[in-house]
C-alpha cells in the first residue's frame, strides 16, 4: 500500500524525466505513450489506493523522506491518504488520463508535441503533490508547480504575443495569492511549530478565533489566486490562450480547483473563524454571478467556457464559505466531468474548424459533426442543472445548503447564477451547432469530425456527466457524503445540517425550473427569434458594452497597479542613478577636484605622520601616479589618512584606552 | 584532529595558494589552447581538492576543522589561522566550482591576453578563499584587500563596457572606503582583547584570532561602535542599500567572470554571519541595530526588485535584483534564530548558482549579440531553445521556486523573520511577488513572442561548453531545491552554534572568567566553547 501510495506520483515523473530530456530522440509515438501510459498507471495506483482506504477506511501517512530540517523544525517529504485525498487523486489521475489520451490526437502534428507532453506530465507531478501532500510545504510545491507548469502551456504556443503575456499575467497573479499563502504557512508554524495537518488539526482547538481568522483569510488569498475568485479572477480567461486540452485538464477540472481542495483540507480552522467563513462565502457568491453576467456575452467559445469555470467555482466557494463541505467536493468533482468534457468537444468544434474560435463564425454544426454535438449538449445540460445530469445534483445540493441555513442572499444570487448558467450554456449550444451556418466557406469545405482518439475519452466523461451525479444520491446520505464524512466531520460537533426530504423535492424543482427558464430564453432568442438578441444588445449598449468589455476590470488594474508600479521603478530607477549615485560621485569629485587639501593631507599627514616614504619617494610616487589614469594611488592616500585620523578620533572618544595607541606598538 | 581529518596534509594551504601557483606557472606559458587547459586543469584540481574538503568535513558539528596555524607576526598577536566549519565550508566549494566555470565561460569569450586573464582569475580564486579559510582577522583583512587586486584589472581590461575603468576604479574606491572603517574595527576588536589581557595578566596581550576573541567579555556599547565600523566594510562591499551604486556599474562593465563572482559570493553578508554576529553578539541584538539592519533590508527587497522591474538591461536588471536577495539575506541574518540564521547561509550559497547562473546565462546572450538590452532581442526562444530553457530553470530558482534552492532559502529566511518579528517578514514575502513580476516579464519580452527584426539570421544555440555550464548549475538548484539535506546537515551544527551564542551573549567581565589558556591551542577549536 505505502508503495503503491508513493507510485502514483512517481510515475508521471519518470515520464517527464524521460521525454524532456531524451524525447527528441525518439518517436512521437513512444512519447505520447510514455505520456498516457504513466497517467495510466498512476491512476491504476489511485484505485488500489481508493479501495484499500474505502475497505480500511484509515487514513495513512506515508513519509519519503526528510526535506528541510535544522533547530525546531522538520518537514518531510510525506503523503496523507484519507477520503478526501482519494476523491481528488481518482479525479485527477482518471480525468487526467482521458485528457492525455484525447491530447494525443488533437496535438497532433503539433510542432513541440514531446514538450507538451512533458509539461502535462509535469503538470500531473505538481497536481498530484498537491493533494496528497501530508503537509503545508509539500501542498506548497505543488501549489506553485501547477502554477509553473500552467505558466508553461499557456504560453504553449510562445511566438504569440497574447499567449506570452497571458503567461506571465496568469503567474504574477498567482504569486499574488500564494505570497498570501506562504503568510497562512509562516502562522501555522509559530502557532503550532509543525506543518503536518494532522497535528495542526489536533491541536486547532487551542487558535484563538483571531488567529484561526489570521491564518483562514490568509489560505484564502491564496485560494482566490489559485481558484481564480474575485478579485484575482482576471488571468484564466486569458489562460485560454493555451491549446484547449491544457484548458480542459489546467483550467477547468484539476488546477483551478485546488483552493476549493485547500479550504476543505483546512476546514477546522475554517470552522474556527466565522468571520473568514462569511468572506469566503461571499467572494464565492458574487464570483458565481458576477463573471455569469460577463459570460453571457463572450464570443469565443472558450473564454465562454472560461467565465463559466470562474462561476462554477465560485459556487464551490460558496459551499465552502456556509459549511457544506461535501456539497464543495461533489461539486468540484461533477465540474470536473462536464467541464472537461465541454472544453474537450469545444476543443473538438475548433479542431474541426482548423482553429476557429468565434461562435459567431459557426452555427449549424449539428449535422457536420454530430457526435461532437452530442457530446456537447450533454456537457451542457449536465452544467446547466437539468435532472438527472451530474450538475443537477452537486449544485442543487449547494444552493439546498445556502437556504436551508438561511442564507437567503447568497441563495439568490446562486438562483440567478444558475439561470444565467442555463441561459449563456444553451446560446453556446445553439449559436455552434444549431441555426444557418456562418462558417466562412474556406474553413466549411475542411469540417471533420474528430478521430476516435478524440471522441472516446469524450464518452467516456459524457457518461460520468450523466451518471456521475448519482455518488451522491440521495441527497445528504449518498455514498460520496459517507465515504466524505470521516474528513468534514473532524472537529465538528454533529453532523452537516440536514435537509428535510420535503424542502429538498421542493428546492430541487425550483432549481429545475431555474435552469428550463434559462434555456427557454436561450431557445427564444438563439433558436426562434435570433434578431431578438440583438435588439437587446442595441436597447441597452451600455450594459452590453460593460459586460463585452468584462467591466474593464483589467484596464482598472493596469491604470491602479500594474502602470503605477513601473513608473514607480522609473523614478526610483532616476533617483538611483542621480540622488544616490549623485551623492557618491559628487563625494568623490570633491576629493578630487579638492587636490590642494588632498595633496596637503597627503604630503603632511600621511607621508609626515607615517614616515615611510621620504620626498623623493613622493616625487617618485607622484610621477607614478601620473600614469594612472583612474589615480587609484591618490584615493588610497586619503583613505589611509583617513584610517589613522579615524582611529585617533575614536581612541580619544574610548578614553580609557588611549594609553594603548598605535605608538605603543 | 588535523591528522586524521586530512591525512597529515595542510589541505586548506594547499586548497589557498594552489589556484595562486597555478595562476603563476601560467604566465609561464605562450601557447594560448595549453594556457587555457592549464587554468581549466588547476580550477579542476582545485575544485577536487574542494570536494575533498567537503567530503571530509563532519556534518552537525559546530567544530573549526581542517585548523592550521602558524605565528605569523606574534608581537601583534596576528596569525596565520585557517579553519573551515559549517558556515564557511560551502563557500569555498562555491568559489571553487563557480571557478571552474568561468574557466570555461572564458575558453573562447576571452580574447585578448588570456594569459594575463586566467592568472587574475586564478589569483581572485585564492584571496576569495583567503577570506573563507582565515580565522585571523588582520589574515582575512589582507586577503579581503588583496582581492581588489584582481578584481580591477579583471574589470579594467576585460571589461565590455565603455566605462569599464570608471566602473573599476569606483568598485575598488568604493571597498577601500569601507575597509578603512572595518580596519578600524578590526583593531578596536584588538585592544578590546588587548586591555583585557592586561588587566588579567595574559601574555601575549594582542590577538586578532577570532576563536580567542570570541572568550573575552566586550562592553556593550564598545559592541554597537565596532559593530557598525565593520558594518560600513562589509555593507559596502555586500552591497547593501544605499552603498550599492558600485554594483550595477560593475556588473554592466565588467567582464562576465568577474560579474558571476561579485554577484555569486556573497562576501560582504558572510562577513556578518562569521564576525559580526557571534563576537558581538549585543550588539547584533541591540533594538537600534535590529531595526535600522532590518530596515535596509526591506527597502533593499523591494526597492531592488522595482527597480529591476523596468530595465531594459539584463544585467542591469540581475544588478537590482541581486540587490533585493541580497535584503532577503539580510532579513534572515537579523532574524537571530535558527532558521533565519540557516535560510541566510543557504541563500548565500543559493545565489551562487541562481543569481550567478543568471549572469552566465547573460554571458550566452551576451556572445550571440554583444549586448544584454532587450532591444537585442525578442522571440529568441524559437532560435535558441536550450537557452531559453535554462534561462527559465536558473530564472525560477532566482524567484524561489519550490523544488529549486531558491526555495528552500526563501523560506527559511521568512519564517525565520515571521517568527521573530512577523510584520518585517510580512513585508519581505512581498518580495516573492515582485521577483516573479521582474524576472517573467523580462523573459517574455526577451524570450517569447515573434522573433524581433534584425534576427533573421542563424543564431547558434548553446555549444558544448555552455551546456556544461548551464547543466552543472541546473543539477545543483535541483539538487539543493529537492534534498538538501547534505547541505543543510553541514551548516546546522554551527548555526546551532551560533544561535547557542547569541542566546548567551558574550562572555561577562570579572573574576570568575576564565582566561583562554593560550599556550594551549588546541587544533579543534569550539565556537563559543561549546564541545561536540
Amino acid at each position: 500500500m505505502d508503495l503503491l501510495v508513493l507510485l502514483i506520483p512517481v510515475f508521471p515523473l519518470v515520464a517527464v524525466l524521460l521525454n524532456g530530456l531524451l524525447g527528441r530522440r525518439y518517436s512521437h509515438d513512444l512519447a505520447h505513450r510514455l505520456a498516457w501510459g504513466s497517467v495510466g498507471l498512476s491512476f491504476l495506483c489511485a484505485v488500489g489506493v481508493f479501495v484499500e482506504t474505502l475497505r480500511t477506511g484509515v487514513a495513512r501517512e506515508v513519509v519519503a523522506y526528510r526535506w528541510i530540517f535544522g533547530g525546531d523544525l522538520t518537514i518531510n517529504l510525506a503523503f496523507l491518504v484519507d477520503p478526501l485525498t482519494c476523491i481528488m487523486l481518482l479525479v485527477v489521475t482518471g480525468v487526467g488520463f482521458l485528457i492525455h489520451l484525447y491530447s494525443v490526437g488533437y496535438m497532433h502534428g503539433e510542432e513541440g508535441f514531446t514538450r507538451f507532453f512533458t509539461y502535462m506530465n509535469l503538470f500531473m507531478v505538481s497536481m498530484l503533490l498537491l493533494v496528497m501532500g501530508n503537509n503545508y510545504l509539500v501542498l506548497f510545491i505543488g501549489w506553485e508547480g501547477v502554477g509553473l507548469c500552467s505558466y508553461l502551456l499557456i504560453g504553449y504556443y510562445y511566438d504569440k504575443v497574447s499567449a506570452a503575456k497571458a503567461a506571465t499575467k496568469a503567474f504574477v497573479v498567482n504569486r499574488i495569492g500564494d505570497a498570501g499563502f506562504l503568510l497562512a504557512i509562516f502562522l501555522v508554524f509559530v502557532n503550532f511549530k509543525t506543518l503536518d495537518y494532522t497535528q495542526v488539526f489536533a491541536q486547532a482547538g487551542q487558535l484563538s478565533t483571531g488567529m484561526a481568522t489570521a491564518i483562514a483569510l490568509c489560505l484564502l488569498v491564496g485560494a482566490v489566486g489559485k481558484s481564480a475568485q474575485i478579485p484575482l479572477y482576471t488571468w484564466l480567461p486569458d489562460a485560454m490562450e493555451g491549446p484547449t486540452p491544457v484548458s480542459a485538464l489546467i483550467h477547468a477540472a484539476t488546477m483551478v480547483t485546488a483552493g476549493v481542495y485547500m479550504i476543505v483540507r483546512n476546514h477546522v480552522l475554517y470552522d474556527m473563524a466565522p468571520v473568514a467563513m462569511t468572506t469566503v462565502a461571499w467572494v464565492g457568491g458574487l464570483t458565481a454571478l458576477f463573471a455569469a453576467t460577463i459570460g453571457l456575452v463572450q464570443t469565443d467559445i472558450k473564454r465562454v467556457l472560461a467565465y463559466s469555470t470562474v462561476s462554477q467555482l465560485g459556487y464551490m466557494f460558496l459551499a465552502c464559505g456556509i459549511g457544506a463541505y461535501t456539497a464543495a467536493i461533489f461539486h468540484l468533482m461533477t465540474h470536473a466531468f462536464f467541464k472537461a468534457l465541454l472544453f474537450l468537444s469545444a476543443g473538438s468544434v475548433i479542431h474541426a474548424l482548423s482553429g476557429e474560435q468565434d461562435i459567431m463564425k459557426m452555427g449549424g454544426l449539428k449535422a457536420k459533426i454530430p457526435w461532437t454535438h452530442a457530446l456537447f449538449l450533454v456537457g451542457t445540460l449536465a452544467i446547466a442543472g437539468i435532472f438527472p445530469f451530474a450538475g443537477f445534483w452537486s449544485k442543487d445540493e449547494i444552493m439546498a445548503h445556502a437556504f436551508v441555513h438561511g442564507q437567503y442572499v447568497l441563495y439568490a444570487m446562486a438562483a440567478i447564477g444558475a439561470f444565467l448558467t442555463a441561459f449563456y450554456m444553451f446560446r453556446l449550444t445553439y449559436l455552434t451547432f444549431y441555426g444557418a451556418s456562418r462558417l466562412d466557406p474556406h474553413t466549411a469545405e475542411h469540417v471533420h469530425e474528430s478521430p476516435p482518439i478524440m471522441i472516446g475519452p469524450l464518452a467516456v466523461l459524457a457518461v460520468l456527466s450523466l451518471l456521475g451525479g448519482f455518488a451522491g444520491v440521495p441527497p445528504e446520505a449518498g455514498w460520496f457524503h459517507q465515504f466524505l464524512h470521516a474528513v468534514t466531520a473532524v472537529g465538528r460537533g454533529g453532523e452537516e445540517h440536514g435537509v428535510g426530504f420535503g424542502l429538498v423535492a421542493t428546492l430541487m424543482m425550483v432549481a429545475t425550473a431555474i435552469a428550463l427558464l434559462g434555456w427557454g430564453l436561450a431557445h427564444y432568442l438563439y433558436s426562434v427569434r435570433t434578431e431578438k438578441a440583438a435588439q437587446w444588445a442595441a436597447r441597452l449598449p451600455r450594459v452590453y458594452a460593460t459586460l463585452l468589455n468584462k467591466y474593464h476590470v483589467d484596464e482598472l488594474y493596469d491604470a491602479l497597479i500594474v502602470e503605477p508600479t513601473k513608473r514607480l521603478g522609473l523614478a526610483w530607477d532616476w533617483f538611483d542613478r542621480t540622488v544616490i549615485d549623485g551623492v557618491v560621485v559628487g563625494v568623490g569629485r570633491m576629493t578630487h577636484s579638492g587636490s590642494a587639501l588632498s595633496t596637503w593631507i597627503e604630503k603632511y599627514v600621511v607621508y609626515a605622520a607615517l614616515n615611510v616614504v621620504g620626498y623623493a619617494n613622493h616625487q617618485a610616487a607622484r610621477s607614478w601616479r601620473k600614469l594612472q589614469t583612474g589615480q587609484v594611488h591618490h584615493y588610497v592616500a586619503i583613505l589611509v589618512a583617513g584610517f589613522f585620523i579615524l582611529v585617533h578620533l575614536i581612541l580619544a572618544w574610548w578614553g580609557g584606552a588611549s594609553g594603548i595607541g598605535i605608538a605603543a606598538r | 584532529m588535523l591528522e586524521e581529518l586530512t591525512f597529515g596534509f595542510p589541505i586548506l594551504s594547499m586548497l589557498l595558494f594552489f589556484p595562486l601557483v597555478g595562476g603563476l606557472i601560467l604566465c609561464l606559458l605562450d601557447d594560448d589552447d595549453l594556457i587555457k587547459n592549464a587554468a581549466l586543469a588547476v580550477a579542476g584540481l582545485e575544485l577536487v581538492l574542494a570536494i575533498v574538503v567537503l567530503l571530509r568535513f563532519i556534518p552537525d558539528s559546530a567544530a573549526m576543522q581542517f585548523s592550521e596555524q602558524l605565528a605569523w607576526i606574534p608581537p601583534l598577536g596576528i596569525s596565520y589561522h585557517l579553519a573551515l566549519d559549517g558556515i564557511s565550508v560551502l563557500f569555498v566549494g562555491l568559489t571553487a566550482f563557480l571557478t571552474v566555470l568561468i574557466v570555461l565561460y572564458s575558453w573562447d569569450t576571452v580574447r585578448h591576453q588570456s594569459k594575463l586573464y586566467f592568472a587574475a582569475l586564478l589569483a581572485l580564486e585564492t584571496t576569495i578563499i583567503g577570506v573563507f579559510v582565515s580565522i585571523d582577522l588582520i589574515l582575512f583583512f589582507v586577503f579581503w584587500e588583496l582581492m581588489l587586486i584582481p578584481s580591477y584589472f579583471l574589470i579594467k581590461l576585460w571589461g565590455g563596457g565603455a566605462e569599464r575603468q570608471y566602473a573599476a576604479l569606483k568598485y575598488v574606491l568604493y571597498t577601500l572606503l569601507g575597509s578603512v572603517f572595518m580596519l578600524v574595527g578590526i583593531v578596536l576588536l584588538d585592544l578590546n582583547y588587548h586591555e583585557w589581557a592586561v588587566t588579567h595578566h595574559i601574555e601575549p596581550s594582542y590577538t586578532f584570532d577570532f576563536l580567542q576573541l570570541l572568550m573575552i567579555p566586550i562592553p556593550p556599547d564598545r559592541q554597537i561602535l565596532i559593530f557598525w565600523l565593520i558594518f560600513m566594510g562589509l555593507a559596502f562591499k555586500a552591497p547593501l542599500f544605499p552603498f550599492h551604486t558600485w554594483l550595477p556599474d560593475a556588473l554592466m562593465e565588467g567582464p562576465i567572470g568577474m560579474a558571476v563572482i561579485l554577484a555569486g559570493i556573497k562576501l560582504g553578508t558572510y562577513g556578518f554571519i562569521r564576525f559580526s554576529l557571534p563576537l558581538l553578539p549585543e550588539a547584533s541584538q541591540d533594538g537600534g541595530v535590529v531595526t535600522v539592519m532590518m530596515t535596509l533590508a526591506l527597502i533593499a527587497i523591494i526597492y531592488g526588485a522595482i527597480v529591476a522591474l523596468i530595465q531594459p538591461d539584463f544585467r542591469r536588471l540581475l544588478a537590482f535584483s541581486s540587490i533585493s536577495h541580497l535584503g532577503f539575506v539580510v532579513v534572515g541574518l537579523f532574524a537571530l534564530n535558527f532558521q533565519g540564521l540557516q535560510g541566510s547561509l543557504l541563500t548565500m550559497i543559493n545565489l551562487g548558482f541562481s543569481t550567478a547562473g543568471l549572469f552566465f546565462l547573460a554571458g550566452f546572450l551576451y556572445t550571440r549579440r554583444q549586448s544584454t538590452h532587450l532591444s537585442s532581442f525578442g522571440g529568441l526562444a524559437k532560435k535558441v531553445p536550450l537557452l531559453a530553457t535554462f534561462l527559465l530553470i536558473i530564472g525560477m530558482a532566482s524567484i524561489g521556486l519550490p523544488g529549486t534552492n531558491g526555495f528552500v532559502g526563501e523560506f527559511l529566511i521568512l519564517l525565520g523573520a515571521f517568527e521573530s518579528y512577523w510584520l518585517y517578514g510580512a513585508i519581505a514575502v512581498t518580495g516573492v511577488i515582485f521577483g516573479a513580476a521582474y524576472f517573467l516579464w523580462y523573459y517574455e519580452r526577451a524570450m517569447l513572442g515573434p522573433l524581433a527584426q534584425g534576427l533573421s539570421h542563424a543564431i547558434a544555440d548553446l555549444n558544448g561548453r555552455e551546456l556544461v555550464i548551464a547543466v552543472s548549475l541546473s543539477v545543483m538548484v535541483f539538487w539543493i531545491g529537492l534534498y538538501p539535506s547534505p547541505f543543510l546537515r553541514i551548516m546546522n551544527g554551527s548555526v546551532q552554534a551560533l544561535v547557542e551564542r547569541l542566546d548567551r551573549g558574550s562572555p561577562v567581565a570579572g573574576p570568575g572568567v576564565h582566561p583562554p589558556v593560550l599556550a594551549h591551542r588546541a587544533h579543534q577549536h569550539v565556537l563559543g566553547g561549546r564541545a561536540q
